[in-house]
């Protein structure tokens, strides 16, 4: 008989590993809580570094899964596993061979941060709200007019131990420079200042991305954290940041705060791992068994892990990540 | 006559970007857009023969200049030597020697304060 292989996430991770195994003859089950396949990327726009747009890779995947006719179910959620079951909300238990956790991560939610006025004041966006408008179509104007300057704020819910996210997102700093570049584009009147405590480019073509906003959209990069964002009586914003390479505390207003937030680990990690007799990372990712040879194993025979589950990565990493995670359970389902 | 307490008010450190003119910083990104592509590593500023004897800091200067902060910028300036060693060290392969030449051409006619 055919082995199955259950997959928790329908993300671009589940959706990867699934044609793999399909291809090597297994029987692939995608479970996915939403009701379409594709999880966050769904949501961007064009993608860093090369502008591409999201929706073909999530099409070309989609398509990819479509044509093979694997078995997904949409529309359920996993709330315990093991390598042999996934036990869904409704209650009822799908039976497999062996598990993949593709369940990838959840978006840092702003309004935490009080200081930065997210939900509070009008035009302040997330990194994750401006990919949706672009994606519209619809810019985030003033009034109907262009706004003259807009802030980015990096490092928004990463590496702040206040709100308990001591860990780096990798893809903020390059998002906050692509976006940057996209609001310059739409807006050439505008300035935009880029507030970050340290800028990490550490993918392919991302420094050269950089020194591109820097040099033709005139994109000006303040190292400084900004403290706290605060209405004006002409309904802008006021935001303050020491500008800590002159040494001097600045401030200035703004008509569009954008906050670049981080990927955080998903709140069901902690169930899904305990059910299964896994091991999160203080991060509260799920812990890989090593971070080399074993990136994609977990502790447990026949769990293996895709994507973001288990940190922060781009879509490349990701998809790299499904493969070797689908070629691991077909060697491993070989010598049962 | 205005009695003397011995203090005033002190003047704001803080650099206001509402306030700041950014006209003379531009007119030097204008002609040498590259420097806004400093990553603030500070070489030019370890190497600076004129950093060695005064406290001018080449790489705080240029970065105040793009804020529009300008004060005490004309004699700042003069203390470089035009030795062009800093040249030789930036990261970003910014001609730093000739900004220093479009600031002095630029800010030159401010009076010292
Ligand atoms: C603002 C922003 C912009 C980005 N832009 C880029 C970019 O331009 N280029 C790039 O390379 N990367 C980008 N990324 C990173 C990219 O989004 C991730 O690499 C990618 O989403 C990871 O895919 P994934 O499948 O691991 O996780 P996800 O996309 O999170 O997918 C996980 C799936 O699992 C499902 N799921 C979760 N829990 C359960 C459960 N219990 N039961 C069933 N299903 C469940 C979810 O519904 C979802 O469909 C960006 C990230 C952010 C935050
Ligand atoms: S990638 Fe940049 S913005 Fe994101 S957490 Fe790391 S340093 Fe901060
Ligand atoms: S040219 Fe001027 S700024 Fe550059 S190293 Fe020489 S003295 Fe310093
Ligand atoms: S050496 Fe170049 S990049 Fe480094 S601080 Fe000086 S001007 Fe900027």
């Amino acid at each position: 008989m055919t082995k199955r292989i259950l997959i928790i996430g329908g993300g671009i991770a589940g959706m990867r590993s699934a044609v793999s195994l399909a291809d090597a003859g297994l029987h692939p089950v995608v479970i996915e809580r939403e009701a379409v396949l594709g999880g966050k990327v769904r949501n961007w726009h064009a993608l860093f570094p090369t502008f591409t747009p999201a929706a073909g890779i999530v099409e070309e995947l989609r398509a990819a899964v479509a044509a093979r006719g694997i078995e997904v179910l949409t529309g359920c959620t996993a709330v315990r596993f093991d390598a042999r079951r996934v036990e869904l909300a409704d209650g009822r238990t799908i039976e497999g061979d062996a598990a993949i956790l593709a369940s990838g991560f959840t978006l840092f939610d702003a309004g935490i941060k009080e200081e930065y006025g997210y939900g509070l004041y009008e035009h302040v966006y997330t990194s994750a709200d401006i990919e949706r408008m672009l994606l519209a179509g619809t810019l985030p104007t003033v009034n109907g007019a262009a706004p003259r300057r807009i802030a980015f704020l990096h490092c928004v819910g990463s590496r702040d131990e206040k709100v308990c996210q001591k860990h780096c997102s990798r893809v903020c700093c390059i998002t906050g420079v692509k976006q940057a570049m996209e609001l310059k584009q739409r807006f050439p009147g505008a300035e935009i200042f880029n507030f970050y405590m340290d800028i990490r480019m550490f993918g392919p073509g991302y420094e050269e991305l950089y020194r591109e906003a820097q040099l033709r959209s005139n994109i000006h990069f303040i190292r400084g954290r900004i403290s706290e964002a605060a209405p004006t009586f002409d309904g802008r914003i006021q935001i303050k940041a020491e500008d800590t390479l002159t040494g001097r505390p600045l401030r200035m207003s703004v008509d569009l705060l954008v906050l670049l937030v981080g990927m955080r680990a998903n709140d069901d990690n902690a169930a899904l791992a305990a059910s299964a007799g896994l091991e999160t990372a203080p991060s509260g990712f799920l812990a890989p068994r090593d971070l080399f040879l074993g990136n994609i194993r977990s502790s447990v025979e026949g769990i293996f892990y895709a994507g973001t589950i288990t940190a922060p990565k781009t879509i490349g990493e990701t998809l790299n990540e499904a493969v070797a995670a689908a070629e691991a359970v077909a060697a491993y389902l070989k010598n049962r | 006559m205005a009695l003397d307490f011995g203090y005033g008010i002190s003047k704001p450190r803080t650099i206001d970007l509402d306030r700041n003119e950014f006209y003379k910083g531009n007119a030097v990104l204008g002609k040498m857009p590259e420097l806004q592509s400093c990553i603030g590593c500070g070489s030019c500023t370890a190497t600076c023969t004129a950093g060695a004897l005064t406290d001018f800091n080449f790489r705080r200067l240029h970065t105040l200049i793009r804020r529009g902060e300008f004060k005490g910028i004309y004699d700042e300036i003069n203390k470089c030597m035009l030795c062009g060693k800093c040249r030789l060290t930036c990261p970003r392969g910014i001609n730093t020697r000739g900004v220093v030449q479009l600031i002095k051409r630029n800010m030159g006619y401010l009076q010292p304060e």
